[in-house]
């Protein structure tokens, strides 16, 4: 594996270019299209051929999570039809690529569908977070983006403690030109998502939310950064409704920008 | 009725299930300042304390394979443990839930003609209600805890593992001192004001006279080693000493769960313990005590040994992991839900992460209550983490919610479940969502980047209450790479 210093070229000495099928992820596909439009011009630029395999839809994480692995079943088959035959894998978010490395396996084992499990985590062995794919597969840290802003990172969990994406992002960050990178206090605390968490114990989602939106006004950042978008939209949600003045914006958004398309 | 002995505790029942609670908990401003403030103290020591020990990663995965060991050959190594406590002079007594080892307590209390005992502070007897019994069948059981006196004195319930009285500062506790000291044995100074030494000086007085009297001491146990029958208690305060010291008689409740086997086994767990619960590194009183030594300590010695759910846990391949717990209580410290609720929204004394996993497995989930459990936690998995012995807390969550769910639609189907069966059907092929999508862009023309506020729609509002939401999009991602990538690979 090679790392590029910063300000070499973004594009990885390769012969072939790597084929890469996005999994855009159900939530970005219909609520924020700009993050995989983002992803597809971020690893196009970095010299991959990307497809979008149409079949695909969701990890189905919000089902698994609620405890309903029946109703989660057809998604991990979906899953594993639409990407079988791809080497690379790749979808702009920790939660949904951990929940189909996790949690794929057990849900077809716990419908005793062994070919199934099988096919499942072989597909699932093939599968990347956006930042694990540049950084540990192209060898890449810096993608040659620029985004002259000042900026604040929020891990997220699930990018964190179950994909375990590491601080990938990070490097990715700080190799971005005309960034300002400041610290968000208490950065690994969760933000209160936690899916049907958030509704079923909203009072609770709502406090964890205030603080981490707290913290994200006390770095003074124009955008907030992370790389699960229902993280975003939680912390957004507050940010917006208190008229804070910042924005969020995907991981994969900043890592696009050029200097062709500054904000 | 004849007039109450000790001080009459809150109670667990009256509390509605966790959302409920935790809505009302949050509510409370002091308690939450509170919380912070400890759980934040108590986080930064432990893992200052964790990260000087070279091997902490060997040794968590040590601690959970001894753990798993013994749940492996459980029944092996209690008989071992049943048959070298006898040898060392211990009397064994079997209990299968918490009538029995309630009974078990109370008639060795009234064979010695005892109308008092002292206790070591144990989370099995809170587990078990012990203290309740006990009164009622006229006998006082006087905690010697620091934390548990608070709670005892302060009619309340315990709300950490560790640290039972953590929701209060120490001005409730001077408050708590003065007006109820008094009435169940030596008061507080006069004047006594809210600074630490003095409410410890106040404390220690009072419980002296108990110490001096009791001719009955009750523990638990952290740890019981199955080759020598050797009972450990870990503490910091010293009372379990007293206790352990004073008292002609000892019986000591414990978990069929909390046996090591081997003198050996006990390093891994020492190390992880102390370090893991109260961010020392090694706390300051460890007793260990095999059998009966004459003229010396309690020369009547019980051990309880109570299953009360253990071996429903124990039988459950994907939950069972939870009885690895030490009970150190840095998963409560750590997560991120009981540092805004505190411990009582839990509805037992098991609260956070471990009282999450363990409290519906040890009940079942014939209890609303408990059903709630699984779901009291937004999976952000900062407790798998810190845990000594490495408990897949979000896979038991998980896993728990399944079985939760399987409960309540058994007999009928639920909203809920038409909901997910319909996201079901429209996860099975991206035609399905594709479909679905026709609508979420049409939205997006009418509103048009809008941002939605709080509106009264059921379910919906509940996220709108203080967050808003941008309006989808007129166009998703699919029918952008349709309309942009035409003619490429798919
Ligand atoms: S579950 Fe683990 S972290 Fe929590 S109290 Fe038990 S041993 Fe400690």
């Amino acid at each position: 594996m090679t790392t590029e210093a910063p300000g070499t070229d973004a594009r990885p000495a390769r012969s072939a270019a790597p084929h890469v099928a996005l999994f855009a992820t159900c939530i970005t596909d219909t609520m924020k299209p700009s993050v995989p439009i983002a992803t597809v011009k971020l690893l196009e630029r970095l010299g991959c051929r990307v497809s979008f395999p149409m079949k695909q839809t969701c990890c189905g994480q919000i089902m698994t999570n609620t405890g309903y692995y029946k109703e989660a079943l057809p998604a991990v088959r979906n899953y594993a039809d639409t990407f079988g035959e791809y080497d690379y894998i790749v979808g702009p978010s920790g939660s949904c690529v951990g929940s189909v490395r996790e949690q794929h396996v057990m849900l077809a084992q716990d419908a005793g569908d062994e070919g199934l499990a099988t096919a499942a985590g072989a597909v699932a062995s093939r599968t990347y977070e956006l930042t694990e794919f540049i950084v540990d597969v192209l060898g890449v840290t810096d993608v040659g983006a620029y985004f002259p802003h000042r900026v604040t990172y929020h891990p997220t969990c699930h990018s964190m403690r179950i994909a375990k994406v590491g601080d990938r992002p990070l490097q990715l960050l700080r190799a971005v030109r005309g960034i300002d990178l400041v610290d968000l206090p208490k950065a690994e605390q969760c933000c209160g998502f936690g899916g049907t968490f958030s509704v079923k114990n909203s009072e609770v989602s709502v406090a964890m939310a205030s603080d981490k939106a707290r913290h994200v006004r006390s770095t003074d950042a124009e955008f907030l950064v992370a790389g699960d978008h229902a993280c975003l939209m939680n912390i957004g949600g507050v940010l917006h409704r208190q008229r804070a003045g910042i924005k969020t914006i995907h991981l994969a958004e900043i890592l696009a920008s050029t200097e062709e398309d500054q904000r | 009725m004849t007039e109450r002995r000790t001080p009459e505790p809150g109670s667990w029942l009256g509390i509605p299930p966790f959302p409920k609670a935790a809505k009302s908990a949050l509510e409370n401003a002091e308690q939450r300042k509170n919380l912070r403030h400890a759980t934040g103290t108590i986080r930064a020591k432990r893992v200052a304390r964790a990260a000087e020990v070279p091997d902490w990663e060997e040794l968590r995965t040590a601690g959970a394979q001894i753990k798993d060991r013994v749940a492996r050959h459980l029944e092996h190594y209690l008989l071992q443990a049943e048959a070298a406590m006898t040898a060392a002079g211990i009397t064994v007594h079997w209990a299968r839930d918490a009538d029995d080892a309630n009974r078990i307590v109370t008639e060795i209390a009234q064979a010695k003609g005892v109308d008092e005992v002292v206790k070591i502070k144990s989370m099995v007897t809170q587990e078990i209600d012990l203290n309740e019994h006990l009164e009622a069948n006229g006998i006082a059981a006087w905690e010697t805890d620091l934390a548990e006196l608070i709670v005892q004195l302060g009619h309340d319930l315990p709300s950490h593992i560790l640290v039972p009285a953590i929701h209060r500062n120490r001005s409730e506790v001077r408050e708590i001192f003065t007006t109820e000291m008094g009435r169940y044995g030596t008061p507080a100074p006069e004047g006594i004001s809210d600074n630490p030494a003095e409410l410890t000086d106040a404390a220690r007085t009072h419980l002296r006279e108990k110490f001096l009297r009791a001719k009955m001491a009750v523990s638990g146990g952290n740890f019981i080693v199955a080759e020598t029958g050797t009972l450990v208690v870990v503490e910091s305060e010293g009372n379990g000493r007293m206790c352990l010291t004073l008292p002609e008689t000892m019986v000591s409740i414990v978990g069929i769960e909390k046996i090591v086997p081997t003198l050996q086994d006990l390093e891994v767990f020492l190390k992880l313990l102390p370090r893991s619960s109260t961010g020392e590194r090694m706390n300051p009183y460890t007793s260990f005590w095999t059998g009966v030594t004459p003229g010396d300590g309690p020369q009547d010695l019980h051990v309880v040994l109570l299953d009360n759910g253990r071996t429903n846990a124990l039988a459950d391949p994907h939950g069972r992991a939870a009885l690895r717990c030490i009970r150190c209580s840095a998963c409560l410290n750590i997560c991120p839900v009981y540092e805004r609720v505190g411990g009582h929204a839990y509805g037992s004394p098991y609260p956070g992460p471990i009282g999450a996993i363990l409290g519906p497995q040890l009940r079942g989930m014939d209890n609303p209550n408990d059903r709630a459990l699984p779901f009291a936690s937004t999976l952000c998995g900062a407790c798998n983490e810190v845990c000594p012995v490495r408990i897949p807390f979000t896979d038991i969550l998980v896993h728990l919610r399944h079985k939760a769910v399987e409960y309540k639609t058994a007999k009928h189907p639920t909203g809920e479940q038409a909901l997910m069966k319909g996201a079901g059907w429209l996860m099975a092929d991206g035609s399905h969502l594709e479909t679905a999508q026709q609508a979420s862009q049409l939205a997006g023309k009418v509103l048009r980047g809008k941002w939605l506020g709080p509106l009264p729609i059921p379910i919906a509002s509940r996220w709108l209450q203080a967050r808003d939401v941008e309006a989808p999009p007129a166009q998703t991602f699919r029918q952008w790479w349709k309309d942009n990538h035409e003619g490429d690979q798919q």
